[in-house]
């Protein structure tokens, strides 16, 4: 028998999977409300109204957990979810009065109900320990471990403006960008195992890969290895993927770094990418309570000194990266200097200074 | 009989807590007495541990695939299988959700009868590039699973150096701020290159993500090679007497505050009278005004996308927002939705043909100019390309009459098109 070929379908058609009443609304709303915080409600053009409730995930789901969510929303809501970016997952009701008992239904089942409006939001986040092959630190472990430090911000709608986390397992960044970003920083170039590059890499694409042409060619005990000048090497750790045996996750060197400010929305400002603020975080699993006590005190000071709608980018374009310094008590470093190609844009070229 | 299960004295501490825990999820699936991933379960506690007690990850790639395709499995070996061999082999198939990520609790469960039967009952929605993750399946199982879930009309996405499985917002299907038919426009652009999805041959990895107003929910800006986000390009609209319920309900000082003073371009104003006064000649479309008085103000009615190319993420010369390349462009006809596959095909090509390995495209862009990049596409300059006009007069510009004479001639153009129209 000829091996089966695959249908080659791609990405599949949502109106067979969409709640009825949003398909057949569909580009027809007109306006919508959070009547509380985890739930929206949308009006059609039609008059047609659907409430939805957002629920927060471990978005890595076991059968049980993903059937139980299926049980709520066949019993609670009416058969149909869907996920957002963050891995919550929303539950539509065409009916004001499921509203309550779906809510009372998750939270007692242990969902909590929020991630709307100006909250902080499940974080997203990579694969970690779990399953990637690059991994410095875990990613669900450290995203259990804060989203139980966060709880209260998720379940609540009490920030100046809505707060996206994002967690990262290595310096790529799969994680992405967020008004808070807590990403794996190398601090040492790789150490090479010399008796594998020859079989495992493809010499030249390691060479190429590296972003300041710190690796060579080399041969080393008489095999065809690779080297690295440490004193270029900005551990960045492009060369693992490509070279496994040029290993760069460290138990005590790698560390972890804070990065705030970024944020992709057009509203207000044009969008930002996250800056550093703080590293030499210890990766200790498995509360990572250092790292965790940094991205409190942030969202502490940020609720207490921004102004309602105001993104982190946003608060801290009003009161000045040194304030941000200062009121946060984040050391600033040298490090904190961009030196990077380009880094001159990011000094400041004026008398604009806040006394 | 199932084997005993590891010590996981640091994995228990992430099962308290308010939040819902991954671990209790995977123990389940560990304790689950009979089932054919059980044991692998139980070692992947095991393993998981050992990471958390030595700080490093044990996983290595390797090649896993299914019949037809050259991506889209993600093969994991495990380098401490003597300790844990049972989840020696722990792969990942990413599978293409719906856009918009729409299920129905019928498929939910087909999905996780699949991966009872073959896999090891942990998913993950979503991963980062928008594919629900089955995480963890035996060499010998992939084929078995991906065909039946193929059957039931779900492909692969895109793994290594290919076009990336999409993304799109809600949008239309529940959000008044939608400016286009998201859906389809991520289901047009990803379906037309699955053989560019499913059989990895470009320079890296190209992502199309969509979103439906400058909002961009999908993050596209920052992640997309190619972001298609919907905008409009007539008056913002205007309902003057839910603006006087808002500042009634609100207050003067919270509207002048919230919004009137956020406008990044000072193009609104209070009237004496609380209605709202729009330049909408100087509104960029940002959309703040309209996220916080939902109700009284919406995009107008002249609805079409903006595309902005080269987004990405740090590797290897450092974040880059997508850049626009096309201000606006309607996408009503079938002929305007030809127009945008015709534009990604040749970007795609492009790509193909001049990035070098492992380089995005914002890496090409910035390497080669972005001029270089618009000729090799097709597209003509637009002054809503830059942020500002070029500082350094170190440029030669012996062909400025001609460069000059397209300008005014497309000009013209217009201008009769616009008079016939």
């Amino acid at each position: 028998m000829p091996p089966r070929m695959p249908i080659e379908s791609g990405v599949p058609d949502p109106f067979q999977y969409m709640h009825p009443l949003m398909a057949r609304n569909f580009g027809a709303w007109n306006y919508h409300e959070r009547p509380r915080p985890g739930v929206l409600c949308h009006t059609a053009k039609s008059g047609d109204k659907i409430w939805t409730v957002r629920a927060g995930t471990q978005r890595q789901m076991d059968l049980y957990t993903i059937r139980k969510l299926c049980d709520i929303a066949d019993e609670y809501a009416e058969g149909y979810v869907r996920f957002t970016i963050r891995s919550n997952i929303e539950f539509m009701v065409s009916n004001e009065a499921k509203v309550q008992p779906l809510i009372d239904k998750l939270t007692a089942e242990g969902f909590p109900v929020g991630g709307t409006g100006p909250s902080v939001s499940m974080i997203a986040h990579t694969q970690g320990w779990l399953h990637c092959d690059i991994p410095g630190t875990d990613a669900s472990g450290v995203v259990k471990a804060l989203m139980d430090e966060l709880y209260e911000e998720f379940i609540k709608e009490d920030m100046p403006n809505r707060v996206h986390i994002t967690t990262s397992c290595c310096q790529i960044n799969c994680g992405g960008q967020g008004d808070i970003a807590i990403n794996i920083q190398h601090t040492k170039p790789p150490k090479i195992n010399h008796d594998l590059v020859a079989n495992v890499c493809e010499r030249p694409s390691v060479v190429a890969r590296c972003p300041v042409a710190a690796i060579r060619p080399a041969l080393v005990n008489g095999k065809p290895s690779l080297e690295v000048d440490e004193k270029k090497c900005i551990c960045c750790g492009a060369c693992y993927p490509p070279c496994p045996p040029m290993q760069i996750n460290d138990p005590e060197h790698s560390k972890l770094a804070i990065w705030v400010g970024g944020n992709h929305s057009n509203a207000r400002s044009k969008p930002t990418f996250q800056k550093l603020v703080a590293a030499g975080i210890p990766n200790n699993p498995p509360r990572w309570t250092e790292a965790a006590a940094i991205v409190k005190k942030i969202l502490r000071v940020y609720k207490e000194d921004a102004r309602d709608w105001e993104r982190l980018s946003d608060w801290v374009a009003r009161i000045g990266w040194p304030r941000f310094f200062e009121l946060t008590e984040l050391p600033f470093t040298k490090f904190h200097i961009d030196n990077w190609r380009g880094a001159r844009r990011s000094l400041n070229a004026s008398t604009h200074i806040r006394f | 009989m199932s084997k005993p299960m590891h010590d996981t004295p640091m994995l228990d501490q992430l099962e308290s807590g308010p939040w819902p825990s991954f671990v209790t999820g995977i123990k389940r699936l560990a304790k689950d007495e009979g089932k054919p991933y059980q044991n692998m379960m139980i070692d992947l506690l095991g393993q998981l541990e050992h990471s958390y007690k030595t700080r490093k990850g044990y996983w290595k790639g390797g090649t896993v695939g299914v019949i037809g395709y050259g991506g889209g499995v993600i093969p994991r070996f495990s380098e401490v299988a003597a300790n844990y061999p049972a989840s020696k082999e722990f792969h990942t198939l990413r599978i293409q959700p719906a856009a918009g990520m729409h299920y129905d609790t019928k498929i939910m469960r087909q999905l996780c009868d699949v991966w009872e039967k073959y896999g090891s009952g942990l998913i993950a929605f979503h991963g980062q590039s928008g594919d629900i993750m089955f995480q963890g399946v035996s060499s010998d199982k992939v084929q078995a699973a991906f065909d039946e879930l193929n059957e039931m009309g779900f492909d692969l996405g895109g793994a290594g150096p290919a076009v990336r499985t999409g993304m799109s917002c809600v949008g239309a299907a529940r959000c008044e701020h939608s400016c286009a038919n998201e859906q389809k426009i991520h289901r047009i652009l990803v379906n037309n290159f699955l053989d560019d999805m499913h059989r990895p041959a470009l320079p890296y990895k190209f992502k199309f993500k969509v979103s439906g107003c400058p909002n961009d929910c999908m993050n596209s800006i920052e992640r997309a090679d190619m972001a298609v986000i919907g905008t409009w390009r007539d008056e913002m609209k205007v309902n003057q007497a839910e603006v006087k319920t808002f500042v009634a309900k609100k207050g003067r000082k919270y509207v002048i505050d919230n919004v009137i003073t956020r406008c990044p371009t000072n193009a609104l104003s209070l009237n004496d009278d609380d209605s709202l006064a729009v330049d909408n000649r100087n509104c960029v479309r940002c959309m703040h005004c309209i996220n916080v008085m939902t109700k009284a103000l919406s995009p107008g009615d002249d609805k079409g996308v903006t595309v902005l190319m080269g987004g990405k993420r740090t590797l290897k010369i450092g974040d880059l927002m997508g850049t626009v390349v096309i201000p606006f462009m309607k996408l009503e006809a079938q002929e305007d939705y030809d127009k945008l596959r015709e534009i990604a095909e040749a970007t795609i090509d492009f790509f193909a043909e001049n990035a070098l390995e492992h380089e995005r495209t914002g890496e090409m862009i910035e390497r080669i100019g972005l001029v270089n990049f618009l000729e090799g596409i097709g597209l003509e300059v637009d002054p809503n390309m830059i942020a500002e006009p070029r500082q350094c007069s170190y440029v030669r510009m012996d062909t400025w009459d001609e460069e000059a004479q397209k300008w005014f001639t497309r000009k013209a153009e217009e201008k009769r098109a616009a008079a016939a129209g």
